[in-house]
């Protein structure tokens, strides 16, 4: 911040002033304000969109009423209770199905992050691009293409079942019958599919930033390839799995679009009962309240996981 | 962490000397201010709250009718002729040559629990909402009304429209004598499949998509909780009309076991017409007038009415509060009661027509149309259609809750 002040913001040396002490607290003073300034943007950008509608959300999730007599804050903590009892099996459902989407998208994105990093050569711009490249098209469209690619009579499915892969999965509970379509696979599916660019951007920025040069180094100290991967290349990725997985995790146990349309009754995420709450029994209290829940899990499970990966470690 | 790793033990031990005893640590002046701020915040939690729905600031503002000489109408998608190469709308065109009032024609209506959370706030707030004319299926419109957020139209604009609304839509129990809307089109509730995913077979009741074992994995119902409790009401022998606590819970203990027992593949909303014409849904609860369009370009797909009866509902041209231009919006709903212009309209999107005296002028554009008894209902139609009782806001809310457990959220 010091040296943000003493930048070019920082007035021009006092020209000869006649009370010097004054003109230098001034100065001093003025340096002081310019970190507040600087963040007046950002800080008024989060209390109007973070602050206020978490305020605002809390205060509903307390409330009782209807909507013909208005809800009114009468501390009804019971609603959060009550969410709870009633809808934990959606929370743990939420959680599974991010986290292995998560573990998927890690599983996948690595190799293809790696390959950008250190074996693209000139078409890495070309893959970042075609990483990218869906985001082009809006998430509902690709979501629903998978509707198509993934219909009862089309190819895909005929082939898996040809193969008898569908017969391994339904017997894992995974899909039903010979059909991926509104299934759990296809919900995990769709989430690894959309966020996976999630994913593989942060691991290919730290990925990238790994001195090649560490690599022969490891190699001539006789490590294997394997071994060059586990103690130097891996390590050095961290903040990008971190990152990654983060960015991964968070949004897709919020997610309700691939559950509507990829999944069925026994598929709705928690973010499916908070919109049915919200829109449809119009019971905005226990919506706001279990919104409050998915976001104190959340916080939980990211704190615990950024605990075990060892921040200090991380660079 | 690595620009520590550049630190000095010293500076390090600073570091971690601030952290417990300086600024960072919990000393009792902080826990002062972290109080002080609970208390402004529980001030600001209570201050929130959500008024009581009415007519908060009056339900009308001036109408600039006379001085701006235009018309917001929002209606769902598809739901009005349009030319053949896309770009005009030939009816709308035709009211705006005769009045000189332009229409502002916004196909923003896709969902009707969707489209109340959208005009909620203003409305709830007493503000205009920038909509004169809007489209809301009955229950909808029957809340918009008891939560005062509409207007009521005035019968002097709307001469045409008193003449000719047939006897059957008069007076819904949730709007009696039609004093705050009037309907747009009646929509027919029915089963339709796709005869190559069934193999050729007939699905002609509900009982039959519930219990047919080759359907299973291949059947959708409707997530408008109405119609898909409605209809399995009607398979049970129960009526919609008269649903009760106990006749509602049975027809959600029947679905279900369907779904239980994996038959029902899924509620959908309006998609269900694409899982049907690519056979991943073999039969469903459909709207009639989405089945004559999917019928055009797959003859595969067929629809039935269920012996045990339908149900019908309207979907309804209603003036939210507060709106700019109620007498135009007035005068655009007279002129699509003119049998001339209501008889256009069917005809291209064949749903049921709510005006008397069209059959002469549908035969002309088509004689087919004249007798088609989707946009035509006949006698033997009639006296099978139902209607979904109006529910309190408290029974409403209830329903709509066992019923979201019912489809999975």
């Amino acid at each position: 911040m010091t040296a943000a002040a003493a930048g070019p913001l920082s007035p021009p040396a006092a020209p000869a002033p006649a009370e010097p002490g004054k003109a230098q607290r001034r100065a001093a003073a003025r340096r002081r304000r310019v970190p507040y300034l600087l963040l007046l943007a950002g800080v008024a950008w989060l209390l109007v969109f973070f602050v206020a509608p978490l305020v605002y959300q809390a205060s509903t999730s307390v409330q009782t009423g209807t909507l013909e007599d208005g809800f009114k804050v009468t501390w009804h903590f019971a609603t959060y209770w009550d969410a709870l009892t009633e809808y934990w099996p959606h929370f743990v459902r939420s959680l599974v199905y991010s986290g292995i989407a998560t573990v998927l998208c890690l599983v996948i994105g690595y190799p293809l992050a790696y390959t950008i990093a250190f074996r693209a050569g000139r078409w890495r711009n070309l893959v970042l691009i075609l990483v990218i490249a869906p985001f082009f098209t809006s998430f509902l469209i690709r979501t629903l293409a998978w509707e198509t690619i993934l219909a009862d009579q089309g190819p895909v499915v005929s082939f898996l079942n040809d193969l008898h892969v569908l017969d391994v999965t339904s017997w894992l509970g995974i899909t039903e019958g010979d059909r991926v379509l509104a299934t759990p696979l296809a919900v995990v599916c769709g989430l690894t599919y959309n966020f996976l660019p999630f994913m593989i951007l942060p691991l290919y920025t730290s990925l990238e930033r790994v001195d090649g040069r560490l690599h022969e180094a490891a190699g001539d100290l006789y490590a294997t390839p394997f071994t060059v991967f586990r103690k130097v290349t891996f390590p050095l990725s961290m903040p990008g799995v971190v990152a990654g997985t983060l960015l991964t995790f968070i949004p897709a146990s919020g997610d309700y679009i691939n559950a509507e349309l990829l999944g069925s009754t026994n598929q709705q995420m928690i973010g499916n009962v908070i919109e049915s709450q919200f829109l449809r029994v119009l019971d905005y209290p226990t919506a706001a309240a279990l919104s409050f829940i998915l976001m104190a899990v959340i916080l939980a499970v990211v704190t615990l996981y950024i605990r075990r990966a060892g921040t200090e470690e991380l660079v | 962490m690595e620009q520590f790793e550049t630190l000095s033990p010293p500076q390090r031990a600073a570091m971690a000397r601030s952290m417990t005893s300086g600024r960072g640590a919990l000393a009792r002046r902080s826990l002062l201010r972290a109080a002080g701020l609970g208390v402004i915040g529980t001030a600001g939690l209570t201050a929130c709250g959500i008024p009581a729905a009415g007519r908060k600031g009056g339900t009308v503002s001036t109408d600039h009718s006379a001085q701006e000489k235009v018309v917001d109408f929002s209606n769902w998608t598809e739901y009005i002729d349009v030319s053949d190469d896309g770009k005009h709308r030939p009816t709308l065109d035709a009211f705006t040559r005769r009045t000189g009032i332009k229409v502002k024609y916004t196909e923003d209506i896709n969902d009707n629990i969707e489209f109340f959370g959208k005009i909620k706030p203003q409305l709830a707030a007493g503000q205009d909402t920038g909509r004169d004319l809007m489209v809301l299926t009955d229950w909808l419109a029957g809340r918009m009304i008891r939560l005062g957020w509409v207007q009521q139209l005035n019968s002097a604009n709307l001469p045409h429209a008193y003449a000719n609304l047939e006897q059957r839509f008069r007076s819904p129990d949730w709007d009696p004598g039609r004093a705050y809307s009037y309907p747009w089109q009646g929509i027919a509730t029915c089963i339709a499949y796709n005869k190559k995913a069934t193999g050729g077979r007939k699905v002609t009741s509900i009982s039959q998509l519930l219990d047919d074992t080759s359907l299973k994995g291949k059947v959708a119902m409707l997530s408008e909780m109405r119609d898909t409790i409605g209809m399995t009401l009607l398979d049970m022998g129960e009526l919609p009309e008269k649903v009760t606590d106990d006749t509602f819970a049975a027809a959600v203990a029947r679905i279900q076991k369907a779904v239980d027992s994996q038959q029902i593949r899924k509620f959908t909303g309006n998609e269900y017409t694409d899982g049907l014409s690519k056979g991943d849904i073999a039969a469903c609860v459909a709207w009639a007038g989405d089945l004559v369009q999917l019928r055009i370009d797959d003859p595969d797909i067929e629809y039935v009415f269920p012996d045990s009866g339908f149900l019908s509902s309207t979907d309804n041209l209603l003036i939210p509060n507060k709106a700019r231009h109620k007498t135009n919006a007035e005068r655009l709903i007279d002129y699509y009661y003119e049998p001339p212009v209501a008889a256009q309209l069917s005809a291209y999107i064949n749903y049921v027509c709510p005006v008397a005296g069209v059959k002469p002028y549908l035969a002309k554009i088509d004689p087919g149309l004249a007798s088609n008894p989707l946009i035509l209902p006949d006698a033997a139609m009639d006296a099978k259609t139902h209607e979904f009782r109006s529910l309190s806001d408290a029974e409403d809310s209830r329903y709509e809750d066992t019923f979201s457990k019912l489809i999975g959220a």
